[in-house]
Formats: C-alpha cells, structure tokens, sequence
C-alpha cells in the first residue's frame, strides 16, 4: 500500500487580530416606535437596546465582511495573501450560491482562499473558531479568517414588538493563526434540534414565492423559552468550556457572550457568579442583536475603548436558532 | 417533605424580592406577578427556575403562561412538587 504523507501543522492556533463594521445609519428606538405598539422606557427595560445600525444597499453582507475582514488582516499584521481560508458565517445572505465566502475572498485580494459559508445562527462565530483552529493544527491553512455577518433588518418583521426593535446589521472578522502555547481552548458545541420552534424564520422562501403567505419571511422567537434555555442552560455550556479550558472564574478578565439581550447577559453573569473583576460585553445596547456578527464586533469594542486588551483571557459563548451553541476560552488578540 | 402553601408563599416572596426587589410582604397570593409586583416575563422566568429548584418541581415553558397569581404560582407548585 503507497504510503500517504500527513499534512503538517502547528501545535496550537490563537486569534492574531481582529476587525467589525458597522452600517452608517444609526437607528434609535423612536424608529421602532413607528411601527410598534411599545415604548423607549419598555424596550430598554427588556433588552437594554438603545440604537442598533441598519445597512443601506450599498452595505452588502459581502461589502461589510470585505471592511471587517480588512481589519481583521491588518490587525494580524499580515497581507490578504497570506490568507489560507475564509469561513463566513450568516444566516441574511440571500443567494445562497455561490457562497459569499468566494466574493469576499476575492474582493479582499486572497490567493485562491478556501472559501464556503456556514451557518449555524447566533453560534455562528464558534463554530467557525473551531473549524479555523482545527485547519490551522492540522496544516490546511496557515491563516484563517473567520467572519460573521448578518443584514438582519432584512429578516425584521417591523411590526412584531416582541422582536422589531432586538436585529441589527454587521460584520465582525478575526484571523485565526499558528500559535506557540494554546490560546483558543477546547469547544464545548451542540445542537438541540427538538427546539428548533424556540427561534426560526417563519416560513420557507419557497412559500413567499409560491404566494401562500404574504408576508416575507422574518426571524420569530418564543421570548420566554429563549431566555430560559439562554441563561440557565448555557451557564452550564459556558462554565463546562471554562472548566475544559481549565480557567477559573477568577482567572477570566473579560465575558463575551452572543450580544442577544442584555437582559439575558445579566442573568448568564448572575447564574454563572462572575467576579466583578470580569469585564462584560455589552455592545448589544449600542449595536443590537447582531447574530453570527455579535461576538467578534463586540471583541472589537472591548479592545478599541481599552476595555479589555490583549493577552487577556476571554469566555466567548454563542447560542441561537438551531437550537446551538459553541462556547470556548481564548486569548484576546 | 411536600412544602405547605404557607411555606411556598413565603419562598415565593423570597424569591420575588431576590429578583425583583418587592418587599416580601407585598407578596400575596391574590397578587399578578406582572401588575402588582413589577415581574416582567423574562424576570418571571427567573422567579420560575427559581422556585423549580427551591421545591423541587418542573415547570414547563408553555405552563409559565398560565401563572399569573402568587396564587395560580402556588397552587401549581402545591399539585407538582416532588
């Protein structure tokens, strides 16, 4: 039998750098209030959203990666080139093929980049962390840019009040690199298919298409349903991914978990008995339910005010549609 | 030992007041959760998860709706704790 040659890695991978973007148009909640039945005081009390940022048409789930992942690459201090893999996460882009991925790839000046899109909701960004750390320890990419993306005003019924006012527009990108000591730790992931009614879109494109609903298709959630499973069963997740990392809570400085309601950020902090000395994401109030895209801007955030700064260790845990999940610990870049 | 209703209306208004910050004696059962004591459906799902560890009874999603009172609270607790 001929013999195979193994392909050759890297011990460990981190995150080098990191990039986001957010749209121009700022949108406060007296927008929303156009189209609800609801007020400042009661959005802010069950969410903790102030503004969020929509995208206008130039603003493309491709054109907001492209700026995002261009930081990400600059931050990592190195060239597009360089670029092995680019994962884009999303659940807004609506043509499906060909993957975003490969437009993206191009656009930022890649050569030939591996490039598919995958889509795991809110836990989006997880799940291509892990694939980006898996390529880059096994050696099929040296750099793996990992970009999660939403345009999910496109996906907002603006007359729902249990959820016109949570979605918001982004892209937030890391590049995910060879490292010498481990600085993304194991993942602790799952899917819960038996909720998958808990958070969906309403109905299948094939339906608006076919006229037998009339409404286009928008993201719906069970508020109730999803804020128990959010808080009281990904305390659990987050902590068995601190305990696979083999972190205390006292070792952690920073806290970033998907930015879906700052009320269920509270309550995770609260279950999970965080010290104080953690610092908590909380772009949510400024930037809105962003999906795939909440945890990297949010990351961004965090270190462009000074908030939290590199070398530090972060728990990093999103949750959403599917039911899944994916939470880690990883140095900050 | 099965908790008497006395005995959950008292852990409730703990419970209550951990959350929401309502005086333990505001805390009857004639009383809505949401128009008398200033718990809002997702501090109503703390208050449940809560009182499910405190008397050892499960309380399903599409139950939550139903409880509306310390009363309604209370009763179902008093019909399902283990």
């Amino acid at each position: 039998m001929a013999k195979i040659r193994p392909s050759k890695g890297h011990p460990y991978a981190r995150i080098l750098g990191v990039g986001g973007y957010r749209p121009t148009r700022v949108v406060p909640n007296e927008v929303i209030l156009e189209t609800i039945d609801s007020s400042d005081e009661w959005i802010r009390s069950r969410s903790g959203i102030e503004t969020r940022h929509w995208a206008n048409d130039e603003e493309t789930v491709a054109a907001m990666s492209v700026e995002a992942a261009g930081k990400a690459i600059a931050d990592a201090g190195i060239t597009a080139e360089q670029v092995g893999a680019v994962v884009v996460s999303t659940v807004s882009h609506f043509k499906q093929t060909p993957a975003v991925a490969t437009e993206i790839a191009d656009k930022l000046g890649t050569d030939r980049a591996a490039a598919f899109d995958i889509s795991a909701g809110c836990a989006g960004f997880g799940y291509g962390l892990t694939l980006a750390k898996g390529m880059v320890v096994e050696g099929s990419a040296e750099y793996v840019l990992v970009i999660g993306v939403e345009r999910l005003s496109d996906l907002t019924d603006l007359e729902d009040r249990a959820t016109a006012f949570l979605f918001g527009d982004g892209a937030g990108a890391v590049v995910v690199g060879p490292a010498t000591e481990p600085a993304i730790g194991p993942t602790v992931w799952g899917s819960e298919g038996d909720k998958s009614e808990t958070i969906k879109q309403t109905v299948p494109w094939t339906d608006y298409r076919d006229g037998t609903v009339e409404r286009f298709p928008a993201i719906t959630q069970e508020g109730q349903a999803v804020f128990r499973w959010a808080v009281f069963e990904m305390a659990k997740v987050a902590k068995e991914a601190l305990d696979a990392a083999g972190i205390t809570a006292d070792e952690l400085d920073v806290f970033i978990p998907h930015q879906a309601n700052e009320r269920i950020i509270d309550s995770m902090v609260k279950t999970l008995k965080l010290p104080e000395s953690v610092t908590v994401a909380r772009d949510v109030r400024t930037t809105g339910n962003t999906s795939a895209a909440s945890i990297p801007l949010a990351m961004e955030r965090l270190l462009a005010t000074g908030e939290a700064k590199s070398g530090d260790t972060a728990l990093v845990i999103g949750f959403g549609a599917g039911l899944v999940y994916a939470a880690t610990v990883v140095t900050l870049p | 030992m099965a908790a008497t209703q006395e005995e959950i209306v008292a852990g409730l208004a703990d419970i209550v007041n951990e959350i929401a910050g309502i005086p333990v004696e505001d805390v009857q059962l004639d009383k809505s959760f949401t128009d008398d004591l200033d718990v809002d459906s997702l501090s109503m799902v703390e208050v449940v998860v809560a009182a499910e560890e405190r008397f050892d009874v499960k309380i399903p999603d599409e139950d939550v709706k139903n409880l509306k009172t310390v009363g309604d609270a209370t009763d179902y607790i008093l019909k399902h704790q283990g």
